[in-house]
């Protein structure tokens, strides 16, 4: 399978106590486990994110537990209050261990 | 004799109709793994997994899907819980379950009160036409819940 390649949009700057939204993407087939291969008829075993998880300054602040009834290619946003300046940590966990991560700053005023 | 002979060899509409019947009867044999759906019961049954045997009340929720889904394989859903979001008060998770999909479970947010505000954006997979069903878990250990119906004219999940 091709790497999965995280994304993440949130401002680079916000005053302080202003509610933000991050929004993230991820490229993942996210194999429900449902479908049958057209040629032998067997189903194609279950491949997803599982779970989702955003840190900030090392302590969680959203997480999010996914099925196979969730999308290809999943997004997800959701909101934070932009109390200190710090970085954000996103996580997606694989069903085949892999976890897939990616960082971003912001700047509070 | 004649007449004989004819039933004997199927005549060109018959052998049409044949073949659509047989064709029919192939469609519904591969769809029948998507036939045997989660129903209320299942969904039920995985509410309770999460939640226990709290009854949910009515309110608070405001769940934004689509009435009708072109593509069932990407449904946009978004869900958006009444809180004050203080380090007293506030909703720790939302749990999203489809009636209609071969498993009940679709997702489940966790928030924190450093999130400010409960709402949460995804894209699901809806089997066919159904009942989206949202649980909100606050922390005062009350649950609240809200539905809403998505007419699917592509169905997602395969089969």
């Amino acid at each position: 399978m091709a790497k999965s390649k995280p994304r993440v949009k949130l401002p680079k700057k916000a005053a302080k106590g202003e509610v933000i939204q991050i929004k993230t993407l991820i490229s993942h087939k996210m194999e429900s486990g449902q479908r049958k291969d057209s040629k032998t008829g067997e189903k194609i075993p279950r491949q997803i994110i599982n779970k989702f998880i955003c840190k900030f300054n090392g302590k969680e602040v959203f997480s999010a537990d996914w099925h196979g009834a969730v999308s290809a290619n999943p997004y997800m946003s959701f909101y934070t209050v932009a109390s200190e300046s710090g970085s954000f940590e996103f996580s997606w966990y694989d069903d085949d261990g892999s976890v897939y991560t990616k960082t971003a700053k912001i700047a509070v005023q | 004799m004649t007449e004989s002979k004819e039933t004997r060899q199927p005549t060109r509409r018959e052998f049409v109709f044949a073949l659509g019947a047989g064709g029919l009867a192939v469609a519904t044999i591969t769809l029948l793994p998507a036939g045997a759906a989660a129903d209320s019961a299942a969904v039920t049954e995985a509410m309770k997994k999460l939640i226990g045997e709290t009854a949910p009340l009515d309110g608070r929720i405001t769940l934004e899907v689509p009435q009708i889904a072109e593509n069932g394989n990407t449904v946009p859903i978004t869900v958006e819980v009444d809180s004050p979001m203080s380090d007293q008060d506030y909703c720790k998770a939302v749990h999203i379950f489809a009636e209609g999909n071969p498993l009940p479970n679709v997702a489940s947010f966790r928030f924190t009160p450093a999130c400010g505000k409960a709402a949460a954006s995804t894209r699901v997979r809806l089997a066919k036409t159904q009942n989206v069903i949202v649980l909100a878990e606050m922390s005062d250990g009350k649950v609240y819940m809200s539905k809403a119906e998505v007419k699917v004219t592509i169905g997602g999940c395969g089969g």
